[in-house]
This record gives structure tokens, C-alpha cells and sequence, in this order.
């Protein structure tokens, strides 16, 4: 799973910005895509490695976990321009995509979820002229983090529960016989999360906020 | 520690507030759809510890909602520390905190320390106080080494705490618990009964776990949605076992 990723750690990547960092993701897919050469994309696949395991002193397996999640799409995406294209353009296609998915990586684990959600309220903060609460937008950004990890709990234990039963938990029937339960859960759950975000007081308007942007304080 | 105390929120002056009248409930009903839930309940809760017990279905979750406000009764009013549920919902959510008997329900942030801080966010305290009060809160129930943990990968019993300290860090006067031991183990019921018998706030705790009352100043036992019995602890739950004992 790739949510939920930030690891505590005191280092000079966690202590960069949070909007500096999404930033500085933002321009390197732009380098990646914009010079499209070996040397280029090796180098920024090093300088990610450097950064993410050096310097922010990241452990090995959880960049080795990203580039696994994406290892078949790699394998793929290689054979596939091996033979339309070329094997060279196959490597920087590969070695762009491996990259990036490190880089994100990186972000997301020497980052708070508060740090990144401040910044894309901040990035909103306009659309309070059409009547929309950044704040409510954040909320759901952090939502979607949360419980996706528990909905997929939820999915495991509801094969389990088939399974058991010597149900068919594999094919489009075992899919079927999942969503539906799941469905029902979920929503059952919305319900007691609203009651809960009413409980903890997600009604109350918040004070205005602080006049420095969440791109310049450290996350 | 400031507990037991909170700031009414500006829409409320400070002068409606009466801490000294408890929860008033007052020709209260509550049905969902032609589901008569509550029928004509008549209750003042000033006791610092207060339980309710009933069968499945006798109308306890919904009680408990209408202490905070989350349900809004079809007849009657409730009064919490004099203001209305109906019309002054957000001072009352101040004042009364919820725990929900799925804490994965009432986790809303990724890790542990930014679900703890999400119901300062909404009071608008300032994040220097914010952090220290969740640091302070965290330790308290031994989660601060869990600060930036994944809420997902607590124990159950971490998280049903966690779902605690998120309510305590707001500092209510009263709390609600519906069913704060039902998914827990012995031992971190018995942990989670601890932390509730030592809070300075009023509780009303809503369960099936009669040992958690022990003690308790007064438990009303429910049955098809009426306060069949009131009183101390002992004499309501021994009343709520003859009455289980004839079905």
C-alpha cells in the first residue's frame, strides 16, 4: 500500500517545505519529459536515490516497495518499445517512470499529510470566490488517505468471510459477491464518519487563515 | 490540565450556559420512519457518572445521539447545561464529546497525531497550543511513540484510545461513550474502563458491558425505547438482569 507513507525522520528533506517539495516533483517531470536523454534521466534517477536515501536517510525497502508496485508496468512498457521503437527509448521511457515514482515516493514519506493538504487548501484559496471551502477540500484529500487503506480491510475480511464459507472469492462472480457487501459497508460507515465529523466538530467555521502561503513554512 | 471547562462558542453568550442543570430531557420521541425508537422519555442527568443499559435495539444508540445533538429529537427538547439541541447544536457539540463504539469510524486523518489535532483545527486554536495539547494528550495514553503512525495499523485497542484522546483534546465538559468496550479485548476493555473511570468529566457511557458501570452513580436500563429503570448502579443492573432473565 502506498498511502500513509511519511516516516519521522530529522533531516533536511523533512524539513524542506511542503510546496517547495511538490514543486520541485512538479519540474523534474517536466526536465524528465522535456529532455528525453539516457544521461538525463540517469541522473535524475541518482540524484533521487541520493536524496531519498541519504539524505533524508529513507530505508531501502520502502523505495524498493514502489518500484516493485510498478515493476510489471516497467517490464511492459520496455518490451513494448523494444519492439515498436527502440531499446534506448524503452530505457528512458522506463528510467522516467521509475523515477518519478521515487520521487513522489520520497515526497510522500518525508512529508505530513497536514503539510500537503495545507498546500493544495492554499492552491484553492481562489475558488472561495465561487463559493468553495478549501478547507472542506483538504478534509476530503485526507479522508480519501485514511480510509482507503480501511475500505481495502474491509474487502480483505469480506473474501475471508467468502472464502471460509467455500465461496468463490476470484473471477467476475467473486467480484460481484464482494462489492456488493462492501458497498453496503461503506456505506454504513459514511454514515457513522458524518456523525462523527459532526461530533468532532467539522460544522464550526474555522478562524481566517494565517497570511503566509503553507509553500513557505517547513512540513 | 484545564478539563471539565469549555468556552461557549461566540453564537452562544456566555450567560446561557448552566452547568449546574445537566442534561434535561423533556417529553422526548424519536422515531425513524413509523420506528418508534424513544417514546416520551422524561430524564435530568446531573450524576458525574451516568450508564445505560438495554437490549439490542431498546433505543440506547440513539439516546446517546441526542446528548450531543447528532439526533434531533421528533418531540420533546434536550437540554444540555441549558441550551437546546435544536438550536444551539454547535455550542452543545462543544460541550458534550462523542466516542463512537467503531473507532475506525471516527478516525478521520491518516496518522495519529493529525487525527488528534482535527477538532482543534475546527475550534480555531492557535497550532503552537494545538501541538502542545495534542503532545500532552498523546503521551497521556501512551501513543505519543505513535505520533506519526499510520492510524491504520493501530491495535484495536490503540485505536478505540486514540478515538478518545481526539474527543478529550477538545477539552468537553461532558462525554458520551456508545459502546466503548464492544470490539476490544479483556485487557484493553479493561484499560479503555480504567481511562473512563478516571476522567474528571461527566460520562454517559451506553453499554453491554455491565462491568464497566461498577460503581457507577446512577444507570438507566432501556427497553423498547422507555427508562424502564433508574437508579444506582447495583439496583438498575440487577432490575436489567431479572428483566433479561424472562425473555
Amino acid at each position: 500500500m502506498t498511502l500513509a507513507l511519511y516516516v519521522p525522520r530529522s533531516s533536511p528533506v523533512h524539513r524542506t517545505p511542503a510546496g517547495l517539495k511538490l514543486l520541485a516533483l512538479t519540474g523534474l517531470g517536466v526536465l524528465l519529459f522535456t529532455l528525453p536523454r539516457l544521461v538525463v534521466v540517469t541522473a535524475a534517477l541518482a540524484g533521487v536515490l541520493v536524496v531519498g536515501l541519504l539524505v533524508a536517510r529513507l530505508p531501502v525497502r520502502l523505495l524498493a516497495r514502489q518500484a516493485r508496485a510498478v515493476a510489471v508496468w516497467l517490464v511492459a512498457l520496455f518490451v513494448i518499445h523494444a519492439l515498436v521503437t527502440d531499446v534506448l527509448t524503452g530505457a528512458i521511457t522506463v528510467l522516467r517512470l521509475l523515477t518519478l515514482v521515487l520521487a513522489a515516493a520520497v515526497v510522500t514519506a518525508t512529508t505530513r499529510v497536514t503539510a500537503m493538504v495545507a498546500v493544495v487548501e492554499w492552491i484553492c484559496a481562489p475558488l472561495r470566490l465561487v463559493g468553495v471551502r478549501p478547507a472542506r477540500i483538504g478534509l476530503v484529500l485526507a479522508m480519501a488517505l485514511r480510509f482507503i487503506p480501511l475500505v481495502a480491510e474491509r474487502a480483505d475480511r469480506i473474501r475471508e468471510a467468502q472464502a471460509a464459507r467455500g465461496g468463490r472469492v476470484r473471477g467476475v462472480r467473486g467480484l460481484t459477491t464482494t462489492v456488493v457487501p462492501l458497498l453496503v459497508q461503506v456505506l454504513q460507515m459514511a454514515h457513522t464518519v458524518s456523525e462523527a465529523l459532526d461530533a468532532r466538530g467539522a460544522d464550526d467555521v474555522p478562524p481566517p487563515r494565517r497570511r503566509r502561503g503553507p509553500a513557505l513554512e517547513a512540513s | 490540565m484545564r478539563l471539565g471547562r469549555v468556552a461557549a462558542p461566540p453564537e452562544v453568550p456566555a450567560e446561557a450556559v448552566e452547568p449546574a442543570r445537566g442534561i434535561e430531557l423533556a417529553g422526548v420521541s424519536h422515531a425513524y420512519g413509523d420506528r418508534v425508537v424513544l417514546d416520551g422519555v422524561d430524564l435530568r442527568l446531573t450524576e458525574h457518572r451516568i450508564g445505560v443499559v438495554g437490549a439490542n435495539g431498546s433505543g440506547k444508540s440513539t439516546f446517546a445521539r441526542l446528548l450531543n445533538g447528532l439526533v434531533v429529537p421528533s418531540a420533546g427538547r434536550v437540554l444540555v447545561d441549558g441550551l437546546d439541541t435544536r438550536t444551539a447544536v454547535r455550542a452543545v457539540r462543544r460541550r458534550v464529546g462523542f466516542v463512537f463504539q467503531d473507532p475506525d469510524a471516527q478516525i478521520v486523518h491518516p496518522t495519529v497525531a493529525e487525527d488528534v489535532a482535527y477538532g482543534l483545527e475546527n475550534q480555531g486554536v492557535p497550532a503552537a497550543e494545538r501541538a502542545a495539547r495534542v503532545a500532552e494528550v498523546l503521551e497521556r495514553y501512551d501513543l505519543a511513540g505513535h505520533a506519526d503512525h499510520p492510524a491504520h495499523l493501530l491495535s484495536g485497542g490503540q485505536k478505540q484510545l486514540l478515538a478518545i484522546a481526539g474527543v478529550l483534546v477538545m477539552r468537553p465538559a461532558r462525554i458520551v461513550f456508545d459502546e466503548p468496550t464492544t470490539l476490544l479485548d479483556l485487557v484493553n476493555a479493561r484499560r479503555v474502563a480504567r481511562v473512563i473511570a478516571d476522567l474528571p468529566q461527566s460520562v454517559v457511557v451506553v453499554t453491554h458491558d455491565l462491568d464497566l458501570l461498577d460503581g457507577f452513580d446512577r444507570v438507566l436500563v432501556m427497553d423498547a425505547g422507555r427508562v424502564v429503570e433508574d437508579g444506582p448502579a447495583a439496583q438498575a443492573l440487577s432490575a436489567y438482569r431479572t428483566l433479561m432473565a424472562d425473555r
